[in-house]
């Protein structure tokens, strides 16, 4: 079933004004369309989450990353001092903008962890917490995450109303390794030659993943990136910047828009949990251990994730070196106590390499950005005219 | 003996054995000896007893510096080293004190030789990690999987539950590899099994005290004399001292129980906490209650904040290592419940403790107990009929509590509780 056909047989810059148009859409129609077709949907709260699991039931793999929405319904079930991620996530589902049969979480944070405990006593559907091993450098993790995954698997069966064989978990990890590979190939262009895509427009190519099959992303990603490549558009003298703080809330659109106007963006951690995974999945034997075992191998990092493997500091360093950056936009969603706390450890670790950084606070429901912009076009005009 | 030599002896002792902590804690400071640094909710203490660490609680000595007045000078350090206003005031506070070398308003603090923390909160992750930059320490997360499902926990026999004890089992010993590496001493499953004694005994006696103030009146206040037990639940869990301080304990609590003697107040309320309490005006926080005739007889922070011993799992000696890693899957995750899935608890409480109201303490600075607060009290409000009282303020951050529209607010509660109990008299 096509739940997005909209940028279909379009040309490119229309096909990307419809995706952008899609994750603006705080109706969620994919997701609509999917349910009236009779396809079920599991909600997965950021940042890492095996879709693969549910993909292999036929189901959904919904990304819950929040919205721009007034929390008017959800802000009671709360108290203050949170992020909005928390309260507008559960707003859409209180109004019915959006439905699904499974719900899960995982502790990425102090707040978030809270959720499959918030969400089950006000829904009637299973909410559950996923608990991704965090002493992945335990000798036992990929074990035990093997068996926390078939523990998924169970659930997702009794949801799905179906079994989940082996064989389809290779077919989903064969669809998703695709995936992987067109959104590096993504990232390639954003880092190679930025002046082929937009900020905003890369972003959307990236956040329709979280709300439409993965076949159709990868067929949306096989038609568009070939067409991006082909553009006949010159280089500016920009600097090129990378952007760290957005592996959980999302700054708005606009704000990407801003940012990208001002500067190229080669390199963020947006939405990262829709390509965590650094490389194929091997497709072996046993699917479940191949899963966790490429998640404790080769996942990437981020604020909610801690690994003696994988300082983050030294991680934004690699970042920053890889995409030939000249600057770094350290920021934090409000109230974003990982986020608040890595801005600390990354601009100490930035002061000491000489790299210029610009620290910044956003919110998903920000409307007025003329403040950010200013402040950022003085730090990046000091650069260039430096 | 008499009620002045028992009444009152676990907060006098309890005080004492604190100022022994400190003092040992600055000689480990002054002679440069390894500490270990490690959290409420799962210390670990079992562990790092038996290798005769001294430990460091951060959550202890930050929230002191709240009750001695001082964390505002520690927080505007953390704050003016690039540390948000808008994250957890005791990591702040301990910024500050890694900042000043262990300066502490109760003595001076070791730097950490290892540090050790449960995922039980997501902080402790997060903090370690600043301790890892600050000092190269070596840090263990030790992580122990929490309920999956409101209600749905597992118990031993069941496969998840055996997935989630055989990954805590191989944590346990990769921890102890990790304590022979920093002391340079072997393992000594004798000295282990001995540590797993007294730690029993605590367990079994802090349940106890727990289930003790059933008594009417209650023989003590929860939201204060309860922490100063909490503070030695915690510091001294796994040492002799801490045993037959709770072997103390119980037979204080029994005493006050069969002679009738309450607490302080002149109790006309009984009241559940679910929270971290308000450490920047803490005396005064209770009085707002406790003039009104209202006392804490339960509060979620002694389960959780004891990492889930209020449960009193009994490790079977025979088998110590595999027995401490189920004890602690059994615990933690209780501990986590308690403040996922506050209203559970609170709920089974309402009869068995007569309980009059619950107030809802959440905390700017705790996401982890804070965040479902609110949802949790409209769901006891549907389940139960019970007034509630919700009050947000900081555990630390005296920018954050406004004392005022609080007493305000109390009042108000404790004017709906008297209303309740006139209308109920009248309809009899």
């Amino acid at each position: 079933m096509i739940v997005f056909p909209d940028w279909s047989n379009r040309p490119l810059d229309a096909a990307l004004a419809e995706c952008r148009d899609l994750v603006e859409d705080t109706t969620f129609p994919t997701v609509r369309r999917w349910r009236e077709g009779g396809g079920k949907v599991a909600g997965h709260f950021q940042v890492y989450f095996p879709e693969e699991i549910v993909h292999a039931a036929g189901m959904l793999p919904f990304k819950v990353r929040g919205a721009p929405l007034e929390p008017t319904r959800a802000d009671s079930h709360f108290g203050s001092y949170l992020c909005s991620i928390l309260k507008t996530s559960l707003e859409a589902v209180l109004t019915g903008a959006v439905k699904m049969e499974l719900f899960v979480s995982h502790p990425i944070c102090d707040a978030a962890r809270n959720l499959a405990a918030i969400w089950g006593r006000n829904f009637s559907h299973p909410c559950q917490i996923l608990y991704l091993p965090q002493n992945p450098n335990s000798r036992h993790s990929v074990a035990y995450l093997r068996g926390e995954y078939d523990r998924m698997r169970r659930t997702v069966e009794s949801v799905a109303e179906r079994k989940i064989a082996d064989d389809d978990l290779r077919r989903s990890i064969a669809v998703f390794n695709e995936n992987r590979r067109l959104l590096r190939e993504l990232y390639e262009i954003k880092r190679e030659t930025p002046w082929l895509v937009s900020a905003e427009d890369a972003y959307s190519l990236v956040a329709a993943g979280g709300l439409i099959p993965r076949e159709e992303h990868n067929e949306l990603l096989r038609t568009l990136l070939p067409q991006i490549r082909a553009r006949a558009r010159k280089s500016e003298d920009r600097v090129r910047v990378v952007f760290e703080g957005g592996f959980c809330e999302q700054p708005p659109l606009d704000l990407v828009r801003v940012l990208g106007r001002m500067c190229y963006l080669v390199d963020d951690d947006f939405l990262i949990g829709l390509r965590y995974l650094t490389a194929d999945v091997p497709a072996g034997k046993d699917p479940l251990r191949d899963l966790a075992e490429s998640y404790v191998e080769r996942s990437t990092y981020s604020p909610v994730q801690h690994d003696l493997r994988k300082p983050k500091e030294k991680m934004l360093l690699e970042r920053v070196r890889g995409a030939r950056a000249g600057a770094v936009i350290v920021a934090a969603a409000k109230m974003c106590e990982p986020g608040l706390d890595e801005q600390v450890a990354y601009s100490k670790a930035l002061d000491l390499e000489g790299i210029p950084y610009f620290l910044v606070e956003f919110e998903e429901n920000m409307t007025s950005f003329e403040g950010v912009e200013l402040q950022v076009e003085t730090f990046l005009e000091n650069l260039l005219f430096a | 003996m008499s009620d002045s030599e028992i009444v009152g002896r676990a907060n006098r002792d309890g005080a004492q054995l604190f100022r022994d902590w400190f003092t040992e804690l600055t000689q480990t400071a002054d002679g440069g000896g390894p500490s270990a640094y490690v959290f409420v909710m799962g210390s670990l203490n079992e562990v790092l007893k038996s290798f005769d660490l001294p430990v460091v609680f951060p959550e202890i000595n930050s929230l002191q510096t709240a009750v001695r007045r001082v964390a505002h000078e520690y927080l505007q350090q953390a704050e003016d080293y690039g540390y948000s206003p808008d994250i957890c005031g005791y990591v702040k506070a301990d910024v500050a004190m890694q900042l000043r070398h262990g300066e502490h308003p109760m003595g001076k603090l070791p730097k950490p030789g290892l540090a050790v923390l449960t995922n039980a909160c997501n902080t402790y992750i997060k903090w370690a990690e600043i301790w890892e930059r600050m000092h190269g320490c070596p840090i263990f997360t030790f992580d122990i999987p929490g309920t999956r499902q409101g209600g749905g926990q597992t118990w031993p026999g069941d496969p998840d539950f055996e997935n989630d004890r055989r990954y805590v089992e191989a944590q346990l010993r990769e921890l102890i590899e990790l304590c022979e590496r920093v002391t340079g001493r072997k393992f000594d499953i004798d000295k282990f099994r001995e540590v797993l004694g007294h730690a029993n005994g605590m367990s079994a006696a802090w349940k106890q005290v727990l289930e003790l103030n059933r008594s009417r009146p209650s023989v003590f206040n929860a939201l204060t004399d309860g922490t100063i037990y909490l503070g030695v639940a915690n510091g001294f869990r796994g040492t002799k001292a801490g045993a037959d301080y709770f072997r103390d304990l119980v037979e204080e609590m029994e005493y006050k129980a069969a002679n009738g003697i309450g607490t302080l107040t002149e109790e006309q309320w009984r009241l559940a906490f679910v929270g971290v309490p308000c450490y920047p005006i803490f005396r005064r926080f209770n009085e707002l209650f406790t003039l009104a005739g209202g006392t804490f007889v339960s509060s979620t922070y002694l389960w959780f904040a004891s990492g889930g011993t209020n449960r009193g799992f009994q490790y079977d000696l025979a088998r110590p290592i595999e027995s401490l890693a189920e004890g602690l899957l059994v615990s933690v995750r209780d501990a986590m419940d308690s403040m996922f899935h506050p209203e559970r608890a609170v709920l089974d409480q309402i009869k068995e403790f007569a309980l009059d109201g619950v107030v809802f303490h959440p905390v700017k600075s705790c996401r982890t107990t804070s965040t479902g607060q609110a949802d949790s009290r409209r769901a006891l409000a549907e389940k139960a009929d019970v007034p509630s009282l919700f009050l947000e303020s900081d555990m630390m951050d005296r920018r954050v509590v406004a004392e005022a529209p609080m007493k305000n607010r109390v009042d108000a509660f404790f004017e709906g509780l008297a209303s309740r109990r006139r209308q109920a008299a009248i309809a009899r």
